[in-house]
């Protein structure tokens, strides 16, 4: 396939930046998900932090020191539903 | 070896290995794309746009220890992506227009658009550092020669001369990647 310098112009248009925030958010996947699976397994371990994380989810985990980002609270509500 | 430079299967593997500066680069290689395809090819809103983008990083962050092609990483991400377009649009069909059959076809033709651009951008990665800043700025940016010149410490009168010595090295490159591509 042949490149014209107008074409290749044309194609540098067409991908445009994501928006660093959701770039950043994505690449931080790794870490929240390790941050997720601490959490789950100390619910697992723990009745009362189970309990505390069912009956109010972000008072427990900031009790506990955890800083969860936006996702993975997404995730854990879903797990820990009252 | 910087890791811009890995190819894709050599990415997956560092990323399976767990090293997060891998991760780091597939989603920057492929953040472009994947955004492309969700607001371009399918036209989702910036909401809807954001939530596949995230989805879909999450699951090949998920799977890809089911990737049976590490070299297949692109157009595993394409159908990846394209699969929750759809599934978005369908479960939002009561406040957006259903998804037709043409309305499908116009979106394949978008991705292989994106594809075909995502080439340029590979081997717009393999040009010279400079290059690489002043045709993205430039073109997919959208920036002025004066923001350009700004920016990278450039007199604004030497940023068209730049763009097109620039575009002639990524065309070259480009050529090479597609030998006999001179006879087509």
């Amino acid at each position: 396939m042949a490149y014209d310098e107008e074409r290749i112009a044309r194609l540098l248009k067409a991908l445009p930046p994501a928006p660093e925030g959701w770039v950043r958010a994505a690449q931080e996947l790794p870490r929240s998900r390790q941050g997720l699976d601490e959490i789950v397994a100390r619910a697992e371990a723990d009745a009362r932090f189970r309990e505390a994380l069912i009956a109010d989810l972000e008072s427990a985990l900031a009790a506990e020191g955890f800083q969860p980002d936006e996702r993975t609270l997404e995730r854990l509500r879903e797990r820990f539903s009252s | 070896m910087v890791l811009p430079s890995l190819t894709d299967a050599q990415l997956v593997a560092r990323c399976r290995a767990g090293e997060e500066a891998a991760w780091n680069e597939l989603v920057s290689r492929f953040s472009r794309y994947v955004y492309g395809i969700a607001v371009q090819a399918f036209r989702l809103s910036e909401h809807d746009a954001e939530d596949v983008f995230q989805d879909c990083f999450a699951r090949v962050y998920e799977n890809l220890d089911k990737l049976r092609d590490d070299s297949a990483l692109r157009p595993w991400i394409a159908q990846l992506t394209r699969r929750l377009c759809i599934d978005r649009l369908r479960g939002g069909a009561r406040e957006q227009p259903a998804v037709g059959e043409e309305f499908l076809g116009l979106a394949e033709d978008s991705m292989a658009t994106l594809d075909e651009a995502m080439t340029v951008h590979e081997a717009l990665a393999a040009l010279s550092g400079d290059c690489r800043e002043i045709l993205d700025r430039f073109f997919a940016q959208d920036q002025s020669y004066r923001t350009i010149g700004e920016a990278l410490d450039l007199p604004a009168g030497t940023i068209a001369s730049r763009i097109s010595r620039c575009l002639s090295k990524l065309r070259e490159a480009l050529e090479g990647k597609n030998p006999g591509s001179e006879a087509v």
